[in-house]
């Protein structure tokens, strides 16, 4: 018998398959078969955009945010990186039976901080309780709706052979976070999530050079390279040398023998934009917050073979895999 | 980064390449193999091969510890964590590997299987659990066998009664001889394992140069140690004089870990042991030892009765050994693939099979 695994969730391969085997199989439309991060609505004379995400993640707080944050910053970016202002988020949450009160304080108190930064208003919500261990502790689903911005033209056939991929700063710090901040991980260091509202970072850049956006969450940046060769059908090249990383987390990584390209990121994007403009808006994300550490790290190339290829540290050449399931320490 | 950039230095990486390149002009084709499953790891990650001349080939050998541990022992763990009143515990690159009908990950999901990262933390499991019994999955060559050993140590000192011991430990030589002696697999050099030898030393490797004229060098890990090892082997190979050499010397000691050693042989007895891809090679695995004995899963309980299928076109061996390659494996991109992995070759992200796989289709 089939069963759904761990795996199936880890916005790897197994994921892929599930979607355009199940999901678009029964529910596909001209919106849903495009697999944007949002669905881009014609309403009158304006676009809208309008997308939806689940949160599970333990635990529940951790350093640089909680589930609460994540849920918002979750919708936010996909809005965002689909080129919109995002607006209005609806937030259900669902919790089990026993729930700490001031935990749920917390949390709704963290929903209402990070609305204010990024300028969005919780418009609808649903709360319901289950019985205990029937969710663990809390889940929390949000959907939102944005504005498309006039300057945006965000999508996969603009991209072309020649662009630059720009990536707003260093990567593997949520991930990384999550892993520390479970007990079962006996490191001292701290290593903060990069959980954040991104909504602003475009805004700074929005620009019709720029052809395409995406937040790299689950998978990482090889999953969402991987993902964009696949749609565009163009190859990708990328340098390790010029990916902006932690040192703290490129540490952690090879004490556990993780790739950090496929780590998660809560607060990052991937820009595709043209040749001639990519230092242009490289220094317009460097003036922002959230994109001081941005880089340029790579290129489409025009073969089509739908592959990522990373020259290394080390000036080899390999191959960047989509990820195929969760990543787990190595024994050796 | 202190350790890491030195050694990852394209320039230097650059200038051993071309010295590789040109000093195997001419030689024909050689064959290296790289026996650590973390070797065959950093080939790959920082694209070694890429740098290589065509006529140097590396194979990756049985140095993966999961990839050469056994369907059977995979089944037995998995019936294991059906028992009431047993919490599996294991290193996590285990649980991906699947049994006949499951795979530890799948078994994650109903929480009778934990991951940890140190067997200590598998007796703390113990400590806070002791109306379960912990069976932690030993797993791994002489490199984690000490810290298992450790652990074990230590239950008996704080006299626990609910920590075990599954032991599907093996040790690297006698894999090494077997693979030495394979006259078909024409080795000319092995990049001996890291770790490993920090704990055995270099006498195990002696006779495999001796006997075989095999060229022995044991590497590090990161891209310059294995290009500067690559590069030692191929100067034996021109000179004719297999011996062992140490690249490693920043960890690797002549004699070893000895305190490690006397610790393994202390805690555990050499015992026959099967290997995925190779099968049984006598005394290349570890039993816990009568002293330990009361630490022994399958000493202390009934083991549950598994059926194992293993598909008989498996061609694991032979792939394994650089004889065949995958794409004369019937069962290959089939009935095989690295979701869904038969044999050692496709467990592994870095096996031949599964770099065939996504690679030479």
């Amino acid at each position: 018998m089939k069963k759904i695994t761990l795996a199936h969730g880890s916005g790897g391969k197994l994921m892929q398959d599930l979607i355009k085997g199940l999901f678009i199989k029964n529910l596909d439309n001209p919106f849903l078969g495009k697999l944007g991060d949002a669905a881009i609505i014609k309403y009158g004379v304006r676009e809208l955009a309008y997308t939806t995400d689940s949160f599970v993640v333990k635990p529940l707080f951790f350093p640089g945010g909680d589930i609460g944050k994540l849920s918002i910053c979750g919708t936010v970016n996909d809005l965002a990186v689909s080129g919109a202002v995002p607006k209005y988020l609806s937030c259900g949450m669902i919790v089990e039976d026993g729930f700490s009160y001031s935990d749920l304080e917390r949390i709704t108190i963290s929903i209402k901080n990070v609305c204010e930064t990024a300028g969005v208003s919780v418009v609808a919500g649903d709360f319901k309780v289950v019985e205990k261990n029937s969710v663990d502790g809390i889940f929390i689903n949000t959907s939102g709706i944005g504005e498309v911005l006039r300057d945006s033209d965000v999508s996969i056939p603009r991209i072309k052979p020649g662009d630059k991929i720009i990536i707003s700063g260093t990567i593997g710090e949520h991930a990384a976070s999550i892993l520390l901040a479970r007990e079962d991980l006996k490191f001292k260091a701290r290593i903060s999530s990069d959980c954040a509202p991104l909504n602003g970072l475009v805004s700074s850049i929005i620009c019709r050079d720029i052809k395409f956006m995406r937040d790299p969450t689950r998978g990482g940046v090889a999953t969402t390279l991987n993902e964009i060769s696949l749609s565009s059908g163009y190859d990708i090249a990328i340098e390790e040398a010029a990916i902006p990383i932690k040192k703290s987390v490129r540490t952690l990584c090879e004490i556990l023998g993780f790739d950090p390209l496929y780590m998660a990121n809560e607060g990052k994007l991937i820009a595709i934009v043209s040749k001639n403009s990519a230092a242009n808006i490289l220094s317009k994300m460097k003036k922002h917050a959230l994109g001081k550490n941005a880089g340029i790290i790579g290129e489409v190339r025009k073969d089509r073979d739908k592959k990522v290829y990373l020259k290394t540290h080390s000036g080899g050449a390999r191959i960047l895999e989509m990820s195929v399931g969760e990543q787990l320490p190595r024994i050796c | 980064m202190k350790y890491m950039d030195e050694f990852r230095n394209p320039e230097v990486a650059d200038k051993i390449s071309s010295l590789i390149r040109k000093e195997a002009e001419g030689l024909g084709s050689v064959k290296f193999m790289e026996v650590c499953g973390t070797h065959t790891m950093a080939v790959e990650r920082f694209g070694i091969r890429s740098g290589l001349p065509g006529n140097i080939s590396l194979i990756s050998g049985p140095g993966c510890p999961v990839c050469v541990t056994p369907k059977d022992y995979i089944d037995k763990a998995i019936a294991l964590a059906g028992l009431k009143d047993i919490i599996i515990v294991s290193f996590g690159d285990m649980l991906k590997v699947p049994g006949t009908s499951s795979s530890l990950l799948k078994e994650k999901a109903k929480g009778r299987v934990k991951i940890v990262y140190s067997p200590l933390d598998a007796l703390e499991l113990a400590e806070k659990n002791k109306d379960k019994k912990i069976v932690f999955l030993g797993i791994g060559f002489e490199t984690t066998a000490p810290a298992v050993a450790a652990a074990i140590k230590c239950a008996k000192n704080k006299k626990l009664k609910n920590f075990f011991v599954y032991s599907g430990h093996k040790v690297m030589p006698p894999a090494m001889r077997l693979l030495a002696k394979d006259r078909l697999i024409n080795i000319r050099g092995f990049l001996c394992p890291a770790h490993v030898s920090a704990i055995i030393g270099f006498k195990p490797y002696a006779d495999i140069s001796r006997k075989y004229g095999i060229a022995c060098v044991i590497s590090g890990f990161e891209p310059l140690d294995i290009l500067q090892s690559i590069l030692m082997l191929l100067r034996q190979v021109i000179s004719g004089k297999a011996k062992v050499e140490n690249q490693y010397m920043r960890v690797v000691k002549p004699s070893g870990n000895s305190k490690a050693q006397r610790l393994i042989y202390e805690v555990f007895s050499p015992k026959d042991s099967d290997w995925r891809g190779l099968g049984i090679i006598a005394k290349s695995g570890l039993a816990l030892s009568k002293k330990y004995a009361d630490f022994d899963i399958e000493n202390n309980i009934n083991m549950p009765e598994v059926k194992t299928s293993i598909d008989k076109r498996c061609i694991c061996g032979s792939v394994l050994k650089g004889i065949k390659t995958p794409l004369e494996c019937a069962l290959f991109s089939k009935k095989c693939t690295p979701l869904n992995p038969q044999g050692a070759c496709m467990v592994s992200s870095e096996g031949t099979c599964s770099a065939y796989y996504r690679y030479k289709r």
